[in-house]
């Protein structure tokens, strides 16, 4: 697929140079215009200011507290999943290079890894894992309930019987 | 070409020499730069058009300096740094969450890199083989500003808008690279200027096709641009996606603690990173700087495609245009999703619909390179019936779902009725 121009053209090293010469100017724009602000504003401190803006209350207690365990389940489920697909990066670009034996083996060898994925899927699907209805929780105790979308309802349509 | 500049200025014209990689990046950067207020005053034009208003129409011609005014004004209104946070962390999140725009384009060509043009010298910044790889590494290094910002103010509303929105980056950069290995997969290289060169090729693979092989038009490439189109959206914050500023509940999100141009800082990172990815997704799906998807040599006219090569640069920014514009257009159509609908969207259908289209273009590629190109028909009608019987079964699954909950929502809606009519009915007894 290379074009021969662009491989005449192509050493690593320039083009890497090159690579952290933008990291370095991207890095300066962003280091200047957060700093310009801070240099440039007036200054006149004032304690009301200075409290965290929760909707113009008093502010109550640290902000640094518990949060749901469900966004540190899908991060981790996230790096499985992210992973697993980094595992293939290698393949993509050697699937068709080396001739067809290789291609038909290491084609179904990825079906076969990519059966796992499913699995792996299915699996944190099942478990609930990235269930974000507020109506499930994650504790043992919640299996024995009726699945999720069935509870809601119930329980609105009581509340509907009872008022009439 | 070279041969001659070289006798004449003695000059090294190649991509190695400092002054061209300087010319290179700076021919990246200051475009971005330059380009970002102009944005921004033409998504408030475009949604005002579309909300049959005027918009900015007052500071210079159509009011294109009023976003200029704004940023001037910025940088000189005080900067509050409040009193609970955590002090080096809050200063440095808004320039980790604008680094990764910058740095983002480097792989991006956004000329033709094959070809004796002066364009290879000067696009794009890094043509390294790992293009495709750097570019998903650095997008998801914006995640650290959201989340660091959110985490330093100190403030319950940030901190629950860099969580909302650390899952649902997360979330969606998952389909997003499974999305981009379908077309790594179908190109054999992670060289975003190979990807473009390929494209360039007769469609489908057959030979004598007039017709350019945009990864748009072939099956598992329009799949994986849709995903990717949903996906890049949803990186970068927008409408409908943008729950983590979302104001109703949240404030401003993760930037409610900030000021001043700390607090543009990460606006400004959100537009460069728009600009970035509808460049990356022409590259990768619309044919790059192709102007039209037909094959001029194939058809004989060769000249127009000298024509549209030296116009290349503009090619490619009418198409980022475009991708901006559609941007924008969601903006105005799409009401903003609910968290749990976001995280069903991004796990339990693009993710697998990634997924299944990773293994379909294998399967494509798999055929084609075994049984000849024509072959690889079969696998496409046989993947549309299996498609559209998948569908059929969930649509029937889904809609059924659906009819109950409309029954039980009419109970209560009938609730409150009969009150208001004995309300109502009480007073015309006594006045009679």
């Amino acid at each position: 697929m290379d074009h021969p121009a662009v491989q005449a053209a192509t050493t690593y090293n320039g083009e890497y140079t090159a690579l952290l010469m933008l990291i370095a100017l991207a890095a300066i724009i962003c280091g200047a215009m957060v700093t310009l602000s801070y240099v440039l504003g007036p200054k006149k401190i004032t304690p009301y200011k200075q409290s965290p803006y929760e909707c113009g209350v008093a502010p109550l207690g640290d902000a640094k507290e518990r949060f749901p365990i469900k966004f540190y389940l899908v991060a981790i489920v996230f790096i499985l999943f992210d992973i697993e697909v980094v595992f293939l990066w290698g393949w993509f670009t050697a699937f068709q290079k080396y001739g067809t034996p290789f291609l038909v083996f290491s084609f179904w060898e990825f079906i076969v890894y990519m059966l796992t994925f499913i699995v792996g899927y299915a699996y944190v699907i099942r478990v609930g894992a990235i269930n974000w209805d507020e109506t499930i929780t994650l504790e043992p105790s919640a299996e024995r309930t009726e699945p999720q979308s069935a509870r809601p309802l119930e329980r609105s349509a009581a509340g509907a019987g009872g008022a009439h | 070409m070279e041969g001659m500049f070289s006798n004449l200025y003695a000059f090294d014209w190649s991509r190695d020499n400092p002054w061209l990689q300087g010319a290179r990046v700076l021919l990246l950067v200051v475009p971005l730069l330059m380009l970002v207020p102009g944005l921004i005053w033409w998504e408030r034009r475009l949604l005002s058009w579309m909300q049959d208003r005027y918009g900015p129409n007052r500071v210079g011609p159509f009011g294109l300096l009023q976003t200029i005014c704004d940023g001037v004004k910025l940088f000189f209104k005080e900067d509050i740094t409040p009193i609970a946070v955590d002090k080096g962390i809050y200063f440095v999140a808004p320039a980790i969450a604008l680094f990764p725009a910058f740095a983002l384009g480097a792989t991006m060509p956004w000329g033709p890199t094959d070809g004796n043009l002066v364009y290879r010298l000067l696009t794009p910044v890094a043509d390294v083989p790992i293009g495709i790889l750097y570019m998903m590494a650095v997008s998801s290094l914006g995640v650290y500003g959201i989340v660091l910002g959110g985490y330093a103010s100190n403030n319950k509303y940030s901190l629950l808008g860099g969580l909302r929105s650390s899952a649902q980056l997360i979330s969606y950069e998952l389909a997003m690279g499974v999305s981009l290995a379908c077309i790594v997969l179908a190109t054999g290289s992670l060289r975003m200027s190979d990807m473009v060169i390929s494209q360039q090729g007769p469609l489908w693979g057959i030979s004598g096709a007039p017709i350019q092989n945009w990864f748009f038009f072939t099956p598992y490439g329009f799949l994986a641009g849709c995903i990717f189109l949903i996906c890049m959206i949803a990186e970068t914050n927008r409408a409908p996606f943008d729950l983590p500023e979302a104001e109703n509940e949240l404030i401003a999100g993760y930037h409610t603690e900030y000021s001043s141009m700390k607090f543009a800082v990460y606006f400004m990172g959100e537009y460069a990173a728009m600009f970035v990815f509808s460049g990356i997704f022409a590259a990768v799906f619309l044919g790059g700087w192709n102007p039209l998807p037909i094959r001029w040599d194939a058809i004989g006219m060769a000249g127009i495609d000298h024509i549209f090569r030296l116009l290349a640069p503009l090619c490619f920014l009418g198409k980022m245009a475009g991708g901006l514009s559609v941007y924008i257009w969601l903006r105005a159509t799409l009401p903003r999703l609910r968290y749990d609908q976001l995280m069903n969207l991004g796990w339990k259908s693009l993710l697998p619909l990634a997924a299944m289209n990773l293994i379909g273009v294998a399967s494509w590629e798999y055929i084609r390179a075994v049984y000849g190109p024509t072959s690889a028909l079969i696998p496409v009608v046989a993947a549309f019936v299996i498609l559209i019987l998948v569908m059929g079964i969930y649509l029937a699954l889904t809609t059924r779902k659906r009819t109950t909950e409309l029954t039980s929502r009419t109970v209560t809606m009938v609730d409150p009725s009969p009150k208001r009519t004995v309300e109502l009915v009480e007073p015309a007894e006594v006045t009679s």
